[in-house]
């Protein structure tokens, strides 16, 4: 598997008067997979997001996206290009005053010509199914909507990663799902890697991999399997389990004998009706 | 309260909507500074004649355009009165107390107020039929020969643009500000003008706090996006100087002729 992040051994602190926010971070990415960072508020999660475009160049330690090095100021735009990001508020990252002029912002600072820039425009509207929306001024969409303008702005510069921090924490369930798929069928289409950084681990159940956060750490890397294979460690750093584990432990203390593999609740319906089934 | 109308594009599809930024903005300007050649009846009822010329053509319907003036009525009544009850000359046409108003009083107010109502509808005009876009794009390029004296153009035209991107946005905020501490108990609309600027104070806090936090995510989501300054920059709009542009300069070059001949 290609690796196309390496983070190796990172610390941070915002001031030398405030403690560390990230201690001694190591990971890898890899091309392709859709990865979450789970962790309680301030754990760092956003701080270790910035490191990857180099928003945050941490003190000590290095990180390389796609082979350069963000400490090289040269290639500090190309790494930007590399990885997208899309914030938490939606109204604060649209910075076009139409649905098209945001998306080709992006294509504007990074000098596409004018021809391939309409090109693409059109292609990644098309892609999360905001084409008939092309002139929409900002105030005329939903929060839903302008992340998925933002994804198609980043979509646009070709990028090797999309980094969604909470980017649907602020929307309605609705929206939440618009955003999910959207970004999972680029994941399939494309091959677009994905890092979601979410508090909801229903969302990240869905990951290929997790890593869970705490204090500036990452305590725990694996697959949602493994990680919710001990719900304890995530009970106690505060984080709320998925409704199918929370199942699956309540289920075990009144002595049903439940395998607790099940993470969707689609799994543990499954699960049940089959489990006194003989044949 | 907040049905403003300057400053909000409507997408429309006429000539004047198509064209190019800069031939609207060179025109406004000439137009702002011509009307000051007017000074009798023949000159103003011309101004009205190319005001209502450009409404028509612009297909943005009058009722629209002049409810959304409503609000600036105020100070152009204001202007009017003022010059009506502080301007003396020929005949004494109406005493009762104070008040004294003579016939070059009358006329000259109606010149003066019909003066500013031709500015604001030319004004709004513009911004009606261009987008904000549009005009930043404009203004940044027939400011670019300031570059070379290091005036900071393009930054003031982003500034510019992301302003106006974002008073929809803060007008929003507003309200529900006022709601919320209208739920609170907080009166914004009765009692004495100093117990209603006490109430505006709560209200101001929370959106400066909010402004500024906004700008923070915004100034962070541009530099991920790539933004560093106008360097090494393409643009999506191309401005296109058409034949239709030229034309309408030209028709602002005769209305001044006219205007001047017409003068006294
Ligand atoms: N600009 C800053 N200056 C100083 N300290 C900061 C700054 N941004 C974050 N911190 C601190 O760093 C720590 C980690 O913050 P970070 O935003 O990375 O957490 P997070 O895991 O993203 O939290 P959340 O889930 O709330 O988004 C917090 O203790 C926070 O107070
Ligand atoms: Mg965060």
């Amino acid at each position: 598997m290609e690796k196309i992040i390496e983070v190796s051994d990172i610390s941070y602190n915002y001031s030398d008067d405030h403690p560390k926010v990230l201690k001694h971070v190591s990971l890898t990415i890899n091309k392709g997979e859709w990865v979450s960072i789970i962790g309680h508020n301030g754990s760092g999660k956003s701080t270790l997001a910035k490191c990857l475009n180099g928003l945050i160049i941490p003190q000590e330690g290095s990180v390389h996206v796609g082979g350069f090095d963000t400490r090289d100021p040269e290639h500090i735009w190309e790494i930007r290009r590399l990885v997208g990001m899309v914030f938490q508020n939606p109204d604060n990252q649209f910075v076009g005053s139409t649905v098209m002029d945001d998306v080709a912002f992006g294509m504007e600072n990074h000098g596409i010509p004018r021809e391939e820039m309409v090109r693409r425009l059109h292609e990644v509207l098309r892609l999360v199914r905001m084409d008939a929306f092309a002139d929409r001024e900002p105030y005329r969409l939903s929060g839903g909507q302008k992340q998925r303008v933002a994804i198609a702005g980043i979509v646009a510069l070709q990028p090797l990663i999309i980094i969604l921090d909470e980017a649907t924490s602020m929307l309605d369930p609705e929206g939440r799902r618009e955003i999910i798929q959207t970004v999972r069928s680029l994941n399939k289409k494309l091959g677009l890697t994905v890092l979601s950084i979410t508090h909801d681990l229903e969302e990240a159940v869905h990951a290929d991999r997790i890593l869970v956060m705490n204090q500036g750490q990452v305590v725990k890397k694996g697959t949602p399997h493994e990680i919710f294979k001990t719900p304890e460690l995530l009970e106690k750093i505060g984080l709320d389990l998925p409704f199918a584990v929370k199942m699956n432990g309540l289920l075990r203390a009144r002595g049903i004998a439940v395998t607790g593999t099940a993470l969707t609740e689609e799994e543990l319906v499954n699960e049940l009706w089959t489990l006194h089934s003989t044949m | 309260m907040f049905n403003l109308v300057i400053g909000q594009y409507v997408p429309l599809d006429s000539v004047i909507h198509r064209m190019d930024p800069r031939s609207k903005l060179i025109s406004v300007f000439m137009f702002v500074v011509i009307v000051f050649l007017a000074n009798n009846w023949l000159t103003n009822v011309l101004l009205i004649l190319f005001c209502l010329g450009g409404i028509l053509t612009s297909k943005i319907s009058p009722a629209f355009l002049f409810r959304g003036l409503r609000s600036i009525l105020i100070i152009v009544l204001l202007t009017f009165f003022l010059n009506l009850f502080f301007t003396g000359g020929g005949p004494l046409l109406l005493h009762i107390g104070w008040v004294r108003i003579y016939q070059n009083g009358l006329i000259q107010s109606i010149f003066i107020t019909n003066r500013i109502l031709v500015i604001i509808v030319m004004t709004t005009l513009l911004t009606l039929t261009t987008s904000p876009m549009e005009i930043t794009d404009g203004m940044e390029t027939l400011l670019n020969p300031l570059k070379k004296i290091k005036v900071p153009v393009h930054e003031f035209a982003l500034m510019m643009a992301i302003s106006l991107r974002f008073i929809p946005t803060l007008l929003e905020e507003t309200e529900k500000i006022i709601k919320a501490q209208a739920a609170r108990g907080s009166d914004f609309t009765s009692g004495s003008l100093k117990s209603r600027m006490k109430a505006i104070v709560p209200l101001l806090v929370p959106l400066f706090v909010s402004a500024f936090k906004r700008a923070e995510d915004l100034a962070m989501a541009m530099e991920a996006r790539g933004y560093h300054g106008d360097f090494g920059r393409t643009r999506l709009h191309k401005l296109v100087w058409k034949r239709r542009d030229t034309l309408l300069l030209l028709t602002m070059g005769l209305l001044t002729v006219a205007l001047i001949l017409a003068r006294l």
